[in-house]
């Protein structure tokens, strides 16, 4: 039986492929991250460390800070990171997708349901703008 | 021994380009905006017409006191500029810059998704500098940037994904090696979006509301000096290498060029990149700054509908021409 042998080497062979490349970005990051850690090690070592009480005050353009350091603010734009997550769900799909809808044996089919697809995020969009959700005064 | 000697190399060179391009572009901006504006910029450091501009700021930057605010969350707030300059690092490795297997950091399979998913990651060296400085200035900027990723991420992921279409491929590589000239006119409308997304991404003018320094300072790095602040300002150098690469790899065909000169390919990569760059300072010169609203309102208006409509476009020409 020859031909499973075959199959199983050609997929232990795209598996290491598949992390060979990255490991080597692995590696990159661990050359970054030396990079920063020389560079602020470095740092230490050059400059003066003089701290005082008013060096170490919140900046307020000079005047003595107001008030507590994390201010109370009110996120107006809440409602766009919900259409984003739902927005960025689906688009990720698009990927796996898009190697193959036109494909031999696809075509016609998969541009529909592309459409499809498109008729969702546009009837989504247009819901969001006739709500006033994309406007704001 | 010589694949490690190999691997070795590339990241070296990676590395090296990482340094040195974002000064490249910073200089080129010192004088481009000067001359564009009727001044002369740096003349001084270096002797011929201030070459050495940078260099002389990265030696004050180094030598600068750094404060960490009484109130700030230490390690986060020392952190920050790190996780926002390490993932464009990244990016670079996966860029091919000439035909073939061997003229990129690493071939990888996923490549766009690798390259959107580590490029998301730097906003949130942003956020953790907004957030963790304890400053109100700060944790504006922080929010503002949030806002900005929420809306001019979608439009960059959609568009990408219509180049994964018309190619075929997710790989950068693949994506290359499958590019017609007639794309250009095919992809443009994406390759727009693309762009002005990635600049808002980048918090690069017109779209640098969470910086916006005649308001709130300088958002989210108000309260960073010296080392810090300078590995801040070249995370934004090198989110312009990145985006310009990205974009002349995805929509202006990369390595092909008009007369198909063999082994110049990275010519014409590098020459295409460096006319973006061009284009990101000459819009930084131009344009006012877009209000808080108006910002997402561009977006979720018009870059996202735009994006869309390119999809469809691309989705049936390629069923048609198949």
């Amino acid at each position: 039986m020859p031909e499973p042998t075959v199959a199983v080497a050609a997929e232990y062979v795209v598996a290491a492929d598949y992390f060979q490349s990255y490991s080597v970005v692995g590696l990159l990051a661990a050359v970054g991250v030396l990079f920063v850690a020389i560079a602020f090690g470095a740092g230490r070592l050059l400059r003066p460390e003089v701290p005082t009480r008013e060096k170490l005050l919140t900046y307020e353009c000079g005047v003595d800070p107001v008030g507590e350091h994390w201010a109370h603010t009110q996120v107006r734009y809440y409602v766009y990171a919900f259409l984003y997550v739902i927005f960025a769900i689906d688009s990720i799909f698009l990927f796996p997708w898009a190697t193959v809808f036109a494909d031999d044996g696809y075509g016609a089919t998969t541009l529909v349901e592309m459409f499809v697809f498109l008729g969702f995020l546009a009837v989504g969009l247009l819901y969001a703008y006739k709500k006033g959700v994309l406007a704001w005064t | 021994m010589n694949d490690a000697l190999d691997v070795a190399l590339r990241l070296l060179l990676v590395f090296v380009v990482f340094l040195t391009f974002p000064l490249i572009i910073g200089q080129t901006e010192h004088k481009v905006m000067a001359h564009m504006q009727g001044r002369l910029g740096p003349m001084y450091a270096g002797g011929f017409h201030g070459w050495a501009q940078l260099v002389a700021d990265g030696v004050k930057f180094a030598q600068k006191e750094d404060v960490v605010p009484a109130g700030a969350d230490r390690r986060i707030f020392q952190l920050a500029p790190a996780v926002a300059l390490l993932p464009y690092l990244l990016v670079l490795l996966a860029i091919p810059i000439g035909p073939g297997e061997g003229a990129v950091g690493e071939v990888i399979d996923a490549g766009i998704f690798f390259v959107l998913a580590v490029m998301g990651v730097g906003v949130l060296g942003s956020l953790m500098a907004g957030w963790a400085s304890a400053n109100k200035f700060s944790l504006l900027g922080g929010l503002r940037t949030a806002a900005q990723l929420l809306a001019y991420e979608l439009p960059m992921l959609l568009t990408a994904a219509s180049v994964a279409m018309a190619a075929g491929t997710v790989s950068l590589v693949g994506i290359l090696d499958a590019f017609q000239w007639w794309w250009l006119p095919w992809q443009i409308v994406g390759a727009i979006v693309f762009f002005v997304a990635g600049l808002a991404e980048l918090q690069r003018p017109p779209f640098d509301m969470p910086v916006a320094d005649s308001e709130i300072i300088f958002g989210a790095y108000t309260e960073y000096t010296g080392l810090r602040f300078a590995l801040f300002l070249l995370a934004e150098y090198a989110g312009i290498v990145v985006l310009c690469g990205l974009t002349t790899v995805l929509f202006l065909g990369g390595w092909h060029g008009p007369w198909g000169a063999d082994g110049l390919g990275w010519v014409w990569t590098l020459l295409k990149t460096a006319v973006l760059a061009f284009l990101v300072i000459w819009l930084r010169v131009t344009y006012p700054r877009l209000r808080e609203d108006q910002l997402q309102k561009l977006s979720w208006t018009l870059l996202v509908p735009l994006s869309l409509a390119q999809i469809a476009l691309t989705g049936v020409v390629k069923v048609v021409i198949q």
